[in-house]
């Protein structure tokens, strides 16, 4: 008894840290400005205010309608259908997580652009830019996180249809969407906040300031106008709109119990007609069609212009550094969230850990930056730590691309194995050790990944706490941008693609590898 | 072994020394520091005429720099602030945080007579509409030709809220069209392709193909003719002048280290510093240099006029002008 | 009812080869070690798996180009059996029609299968706030609306307690005798096959060692490789 009471200690101080640090750094960075605020009387409500507002709900939820409405029979394609070139496809669809967004609308105005092979089918400024550049970026990361969830159906399920005669429409209905249906509204919550937070694309590809989101008027008003009473009025119009639609959407996610696979061996009795086929077919190759050429395009440009330099390697390696050590903090933020989430964790309890989860997305990174330097320069030189700030923010930016697969796999390893440990007298660091770290490998890495993706592409937090001598791989592809190297550019964003390829297929390697053992 | 304790030991009092120094911070813009720009070089030639340190802070851009500095207040660790432009000087000297430099005015080599007492330039350029020669055989004469011409011949500008070259286009627009600028901006809108954050993505895009026509500075045909020996990209010459952008420097007046930083801003003027300016910065010096300037240089669009607001006048109404700008090409 | 002549099939490297005849309204059990083969066995039957040669035939009729659905079995699984979301009665009615679209004397139909397993009163209950006999009760009472000649159960009962498998082998022996159904059981436990079987086919490395009848397998001459598992 004293034993399980220490153990509930220690699983609350460790969820107290967790939340404690997460909402810290949000307070810290937002406080400051809201004080600010306050002091010189907030201002700004004026007409300008709805058109932002209006325009940013718009794009973001016809981003996040696309994206999803393309990203579900791709899914849905992908999980029943094996074909040469598919596993490739699939390790591609993680790369656009990873490019700078001036990388990927490089590589997209330069298929669909005035100058490009398809270019004339449609504009790519304007909100058809907008939107095409938010699909690129969201519809493949949908993808996997949809076939996560498909995966993870039960065989007996599909041989149970079979049986019963079920048609692809009723497949669908009784085995898939279920499944599906209760990740949905996490993942359109999290394409949502993306798209709010999308900066360059919306600046880029709009054409012009009639498209100014949220998050543009709050870069103008803390950088160009220095004005943090607009600033934290437009800072809490973000935090209402996100906040509110991120607890909605916890409404929404139905915690489906995860069936472990009983029978390892999936063969898929569906789909078979020709009609099916055609359209599983017409699904991939629309998706391919959207995800390929703007790669292949950055493919060319880069291929012959990487040069091999001393700068390219260390912003590589510096890369890499402030990759892993972002993905470290973020896996082990997530781990913890996910772990107490999945312990019958209050409807309150809940909410705040999703709110938490997402606030680097909910909050600019821009105002989160303010005010930790705000709060931080009275008392250390700020640039000195530049790069742990860069690291913490980064972690923090990817702490929903770790929860989501982190969450369900750890909801269905407690399922299966708390009686049992608790019967075993089997905790702490034996458990994590025996039990948990084997069960929980494959997620694990998959959060891992996706968080070191997520910081590689990163390039707002670098250039918000810049310091001399500090060079990532994005900013290197800026830096040379900024000095008409065009073309070493188009090679280092090659490189940072390449990179990001070989930890997914690294990776991949991994997490497979127990699946033979 | 020993070599790895020699070594170490080599290492510890090198950081000795290093403390025993005088160290000037200095905040500037990213690519003046970056592989490319100029600031290694200057800080090794500054160095070598004092027994001091420089420690470069690479910020963004100018205005991220001077956010920064309003930030900080009196607990800057600058000494120095680099890379400001006349358009944001007034606002900078209002924090109250600069101090006069004390530098002769006479050495500062700009279109026009140097006056400011708190700020010395060290690099200038006029904005200049730069076209590819293959797509563009007939470039605009004039703004008015830019604002009035052919839509499906683009353009891409920088937006103003986001980068120094979109600010100086937005200036030049009103220093030609005055109380008239919010409809030659209305008829401008359909010529442009789109509004890009900054510089290197409007570049970027303009390289790419995409447009024929972007917003640049005059010097940058020198890179193309210098760096990549091609004559492809040209300036076109305005009848109505070019807006101009001078970048300079400034010393924070409580540093401890002001006569340091005086002391720099006097070698900014020389060629130790100039000489770094045109092929790293692709800017022209606004000092001595000790060589003359590659011919790529010589061939440089020199404006009929020069346009330029006085920092003052920047000041009072830049808030009213983005205003202005923002809510004309919004509806 | 079915028969299997040299049918062939490949689960990674090991290469199974079946012969077997089951005839009408006989009840065998299928007993072997793990990874015998003997799940393989009734998923080749139900149709989930397609052998490599050799001929599969039911009721006389040769089931190559005969999809799951149109095979005249119903099969029970050990695990997930049913729809997590749907509640137990529409769990039952998919078994008469997938579009759920059911006249009067259907539903009556369900209703009775229902009362004939014992969850009459569970109709609107979600399986999962079911114990774990009661779910397979829904998968019985699916067979029973299906009304298919032949059932196929794949350790159904196994992770049930012995009392309980008593008392679902006695609903399963109910039904057989009700609808003279034909049996194939795979299990690990002889205690069932020996309670409930009439043959029982010993399975080893992908083979059909051994068709006997339920004495003569456990009596004490049985062949030395079933007394070898039987021990073991």
């Amino acid at each position: 008894m004293v034993e399980h009471l220490e153990q509930m200690s220690f699983q609350n101080i460790k969820i107290t840290a967790a939340l404690g640090f997460i909402l810290g750094a949000v307070a810290f960075g937002f406080l400051p400005l809201l004080w600010l605020g306050f002091v010189n009387g907030f201002s700004g409500f004026d007409a300008y205010l709805p058109r932002v507002v209006g325009f940013t709900l718009k794009q973001a939820f016809l981003s996040t309608l696309f994206s999803l409405l393309i990203a579900i029979p791709v899914a849905l394609a992908f999980a029943r259908r094996q074909f040469w070139g598919r596993d490739a496809l699939l390790k591609l669809f993680s790369v656009p997580l990873a490019l700078p967004a001036i990388v990927a609308i490089l590589g997209i105005v330069g298929v669909y652009g005035n100058n490009g092979a398809f270019g004339g089918l449609f504009s790519v400024y304007g909100l058809s830019g907008i939107l095409l550049a938010h699909i690129f970026f969201n519809m493949p990361m949908a993808v996997r996180l949809l076939l996560t969830r498909l995966d993870a159906i039960p065989a007996e399920n599909f041989r149970l249809g079979a049986q019963l005669g079920f048609t692809s429409p009723q497949v669908f209905r009784f085995i898939e969407w279920p499944q599906i249906a209760s990740v949905i509204p996490g993942i359109a919550s999290l394409i949502f906040l993306l798209c709010t937070a999308s900066f360059a694309v919306v600046l880029i590809l709009g054409g012009g300031p009639q498209a100014t989101t949220l998050e543009v008027a709050i870069y103008q008003s803390l950088r160009v106008d220095f004005d943090p009473a607009r600033a934290s009025i437009l800072a809490l119009a973000q935090l209402a709109v996100c906040g509110v639609l991120v607890l909605i959407a916890g409404q929404f996610t139905r915690e489906n119990s995860v069936f472990p696979r009983t029978l390892s061996k999936l063969r898929r009795f569906d789909g078979e007609s020709a009609l099916m086929r055609m359209l599983d077919i017409a699904a991939i190759s629309i998706a391919a069609l959207i995800i390929l050429p703007p790669m292949v395009n950055i493919l060319i440009a880069g291929i012959t212009n990487i040069h091999v330099s001393d700068a390219l390697l260390r912003a590589t390696l510096t890369s890499l550094g402030v990759g892993l050590s972002a993905a470290c903090i973020s896996l082990l933020l997530g781990w913890v969230l996910a772990d107490r989430a999945a312990q019958h964790a209050t409807k309150a309890l809940r909410a705040v850990i999703a709110l938490a989860c997402l606030a680097a997305l909910i909050m600019p990174p821009a105002v989160l930056a303010t005010g930790w330097f705000v709060i931080l320069s009275p008392i250390a030189d700020v640039s000195r730590y530049a790069v742990l700030l860069v690291i913490i923010l980064n972690a923090l930016m990817a702490l929903p691309f770790v929860w989501s697969p982190l969450f369900p796999a750890i909801a269905d390893a407690r399922l299966r194995h708390d009686r049992l440990c608790a019967s075993l007298g089997l905790s702490g660091f034996a458990r994590l050790k025996l039990i948990d770290l084997p069960t929980l490998r494959k997620p694990l890495a998959l959060g891992f990944l996706m968080a070191m993706i997520v910081s590689l592409g990163d390039l707002s937090a670098i250039s918000l706490f810049g310091s001399a001598g500090f060079i990532t791989l994005p900013s290197l592809i800026m830096a040379e941008m900024g000095h008409y190297r065009m073309d070493a550019a188009a090679g280092t964003a090659l490189v940072l693609a390449a990179l990001c390829f070989a930890l997914i297929t690294l990776a991949q390697y991994w997490s497979r590898s127990d699946d033979h053992a | 072994m020993s070599k790895l304790f020699a070594s170490l030991v080599a290492l510890l009092s090198f950081a000795i020394t290093a403390e025993a120094k005088e160290t000037l911070t200095i905040y500037t813009y990213e690519s003046f520091v970056s592989e490319w720009g100029p600031g290694a070089k200057i800080k090794a030639s500054f160095e070598k005429t004092c027994d001091c340190t420089v420690e470069w802070l690479g910020l963004g851009d100018g205005v991220a720099a001077l956010n920064r500095l309003k930030l900080e207040g009196a607990n800057t660790k600058a000494d120095l602030v680099l890379g400001l432009d006349t358009s944001l000087t007034a606002e900078a000297v209002a924090t109250g945080l600069f101090g006069k430099h004390n530098v002769d005015k006479s050495l500062a080599k700009t279109p026009e007579a140097w006056t400011d007492d708190y700020f010395m330039p060290y690099d200038y350029a006029h904005f200049a509409v730069i076209y590819d020669t293959e797509k563009m055989k007939v470039p605009p004469k004039s703004l008015d030709e830019l604002v009035n011409g052919d839509p499906t011949q683009k353009i891409v500008l920088e937006d103003p809220r986001s980068s120094t070259p979109g600010l100086g286009f937005l200036l030049w627009m009103k220093s030609v069209y005055g109380d008239k600028s919010a409809d030659a901006w209305k008829k401008l809108q359909p010529r442009v392709l789109t509004f890009t954050p900054g510089w290197s993505e409007a570049y970027g895009l303009f390289t790419k193909g995409e447009v024929p026509m972007v917003l640049s500075y005059t010097t940058s045909p020198a890179y193309h003719e210098v760096a990549e020996k091609t004559s492809r990209f040209q300036a076109a010459t305005f009848s109505e002048g070019h807006y101009l952008q001078i970048e300079v420097a400034g010393l924070i007046e409580a540093s401890p280290e002001k006569a340091l930083a005086q002391k720099f801003l006097a070698f900014m003027m020389t060629p130790g510093f100039q000489d770094f300016i045109p092929t790293n910065n692709w800017m022209l010096p606004a000092g001595e240099t000790k060589d003359a300037l590659p011919d790529a240089f010589g061939k440089v669009v020199k404006p009929v006029k020069t346009l330029l607001f006085t920092p003052d006048e920047v000041f009072k109404n830049r808030r009213a002008w983005m205003d202005e700008w923002l809510n004309t090409l919004s509806k | 009812m079915i028969t299997l002549e040299a049918v062939q099939f490949r689960y990674e490297a090991m290469l199974m080869n079946f012969d077997l005849n089951v005839a009408r309204g006989e009840f065998m059990a299928v007993i072997g070690p793990s990874g015998s083969g003997k799940s393989t066995l009734l998923s080749l039957i139900a149709g989930f798996e397609t052998p490599l040669s050799g001929t599969l035939k039911i009721a006389g009729i040769d089931m190559a180009e005969t999809s799951p659905a149109d095979r005249a079995v119903s099969m029970i699984f050990q695990d997930n059996n049913s729809f997590a979301h749907l509640d137990v009665w529409t769990n039952v009615a998919l078994g008469i029609s997938p579009r759920l679209k059911l006249d009067d004397a259907q539903r009556r139909l369900i209703d009775s299968a229902l009362e004939r397993v014992g969850l009459k009163t569970y109709t609107s209950r979600k399986p999962t706030e079911l114990s774990g006999g009661e779910k397979q009760r829904i998968a019985i009472a699916r067979a029973l609306v299906r009304d298919k000649p032949m059932l196929l159960l794949d350790e159904p009962f196994t992770a049930l307690g012995p009392a309980l498998r008593r008392e679902m082998l006695d609903l399963i022996l109910g039904i057989q005798k009700e609808r003279g159904l034909t049996i194939l059981m795979v299990t690990h436990q002889p205690k069932d096959a020996k309670y409930a079987a009439s043959k029982i086919a010993f399975v080893d490395a992908g083979r059909i060692a051994h068709v006997l009848p339920t004495e003569a397998f456990f009596a004490g001459d049985a062949p030395r490789d079933i007394s070898a598992y039987l021990k073991g």
